[in-house]
C-alpha cells in the first residue's frame, strides 16, 4: 500500500513541475518502475487515478515501462539480467550478486498542456 | 501504434528506443486522431499539448530527508538502527530489554512507528529512556520527513543509539530510507524460515537479521540454517544473530553489535 505515498510524491513532483514550467493541464505521464524497485505497477495504475484527482494531472493517462535489472556476478565476473532478488546467477547460480541497475521508479516526460 | 490514445492496427511497430532516453513525437505515420478528445479538439484557442522530458526519482523526497536526517545523526555522533519485521516478531520487547541493559552504558532513544495507539512508546519510556510515538494513521510505513519531526520531540543527545521502531510491515518500509545506519530485520521462530524469500526486499535493504524467541525453538519447526541460507541467498553479505530477548540467550551478541557501532559513530 506504499504505493499510494508513492503516487502522493508523484502528484506532488507533477504540481512542483507545473508550476516551475507553466503548464496547467498533464494528459500524460511515463514512469520508468524498475524490476528491483519496492513497488508494484498494478498499484501504481491503482493508485493513481485516485491521487491525481482534482490536481494537474485529472484524468491523465499513465504509461509505465517497465525496466529489467541487470547485476554484477562476483563468481561469472559477468553482467547478467535479474529479475528478482534471489533469483542467482542464470549462468553459474551464485548468489554473490551486485545490483547496477532496475531499482528506480522515475518520471520521464510528460505530455502537458 | 498511436503513442497519444495507444490505438492502431496490430502490424504497427510498437514503440521503442534502443537508446537511453525517451523523445518526442518526431517520426511519420499514418496521422489519424480523435476529434472527440480535449487535446485533438481544433476548437481555435486550446493549446496544444507539448511532450515535457522530465528526469526525477519520485523517491528523491524521501531521499532528501533522508540525507538531512543522517547529516545530523553523524553530527551528533548517533548510531541509528531502523528495526522492521512482521507485527509481532517481538520488536518492542527486544527494545525494552536493549534499554535495560544498555541505557547506564550510553544515551539512547527509540523513535516508535504504529498505526495507532502510544502504547509501545509508553512500553519503552517506562524503562526510563525517551521516546517519542509517530502514529502513521493509515500510512504501511514510517518516511524520513516523519522521522526528522520526530527527533523534535527527543532530547538533543550526542554520542548514543537511536532506535527507530518501525510500522510492523514486512513489505513498505523497505522502499524508505530515513537515513539510519542500518535496517535490522527481524524474524521471530514462530514465522516461517521462508519469510526472507517471500519478502525479499525487506531482506535485501537490512543489513543484519535477528532470529529472535529462540526460546521456542524446540516447540516451533522454525530450521534456523534454512532461514539463514535463504536470507543470503537475498541478500550475501547479511549478518545473523539468534536471539532471545525474553530470556536473554544470544543478546550479548546484539549488544556487542550496537556497541560497536556506536563507538564507529561517535564524534569528539
Amino acid at each position: 500500500m506504499h504505493e499510494m505515498a508513492l503516487c502522493e510524491g508523484l502528484v506532488q513532483a507533477l504540481e512542483e513541475t507545473a508550476a516551475a514550467q507553466g503548464f496547467t493541464k498533464i494528459h500524460a505521464v511515463w514512469l520508468e518502475i524498475g524490476a528491483l524497485a519496492t513497488v508494484e505497477p498494478g498499484a501504481m495504475r491503482f493508485n493513481f487515478d485516485i491521487v491525481t484527482h482534482g490536481t494537474v494531472a485529472a484524468g491523465a493517462r499513465l504509461e509505465i515501462a517497465e525496466i529489467p535489472a541487470r547485476a554484477w556476478c562476483m563468481q561469472c565476473s559477468a553482467e547478467i539480467a535479474v529479475n528478482s532478488h534471489g533469483a542467482g546467477c542464470p549462468n553459474c547460480g551464485s548468489y554473490q550478486l551486485q545490483i547496477l541497475d532496475g531499482q528506480q521508479i522515475r518520471i520521464k516526460q510528460l505530455e502537458v498542456a | 501504434m498511436c503513442s497519444i490514445c495507444g490505438c492502431g492496427d496490430n502490424t504497427a511497430k510498437p514503440h521503442t528506443h534502443d537508446h537511453g532516453h525517451p523523445h518526442t513525437h518526431d517520426h511519420d505515420h499514418d496521422h489519424h486522431h480523435h476529434h472527440d478528445t480535449p487535446q485533438h479538439a481544433h476548437a481555435p484557442g486550446l493549446t496544444p499539448t507539448r511532450m515535457v522530458q522530465i528526469e526525477q526519482d519520485i523517491m528523491a523526497k524521501n531521499q532528501a530527508y533522508a540525507d538531512a536526517n543522517r547529516k545530523t545523526f553523524a553530527a551528533r555522533g548517533l548510531f541509528v538502527v531502523n528495526l522492521v519485521s512482521s507485527p509481532g516478531s517481538g520488536k518492542t520487547s527486544l527494545l525494552v530489554k536493549t534499554a535495560e541493559a544498555l541505557k547506564s552504558r550510553l544515551p539512547l532513544a527509540v523513535i516508535e512507528g504504529d498505526q495507532q495507539t502510544g502504547l509501545d512508546a509508553a512500553r519503552i519510556k517506562a524503562t526510563g529512556i525517551p521516546a517519542h510515538q509517530i502514529n502513521t494513521g493509515k500510512g504501511c510505513h514510517l518516511d524520513a520527513h516523519a522521522v526528522g519531526h520526530a527527533l523534535d520531540h527527543l532530547p538533543a543527545f550526542k554520542n548514543g543509539i537511536l532506535f527507530i521502531e518501525n510500522v510492523g510491515n514486512l513489505v513498505c518500509p523497505a522502499g524508505f530510507d530515513l537515513g539510519e545506519a542500518h535496517k535490522a530485520v527481524i524474524l521471530s521462530t514462530t514465522e516461517g524460515e521462508d519469510k526472507p524469500l517471500k519478502y525479499p526486499d525487506m531482506f535485501y535493504a537490512s543489513d543484519l537479521m535477528i532470529l529472535n524467541k529462540s526460546d521456542l525453538l524446540p516447540y516451533v519447526d522454525f530450521n534456523v540454517e534454512k532461514a539463514q541460507t535463504y536470507a543470503t541467498q537475498i541478500h550475501p553479505t547479511l549478518t545473523t544473530l539468534t536471539l532471545s530477548a525474553r530470556t536473554g540467550e544470544g543478546m550479548e551478541a546484539w549488544y556487542n553489535w550496537l556497541l560497536e557501532g556506536a563507538a564507529r559513530a561517535k564524534v569528539g
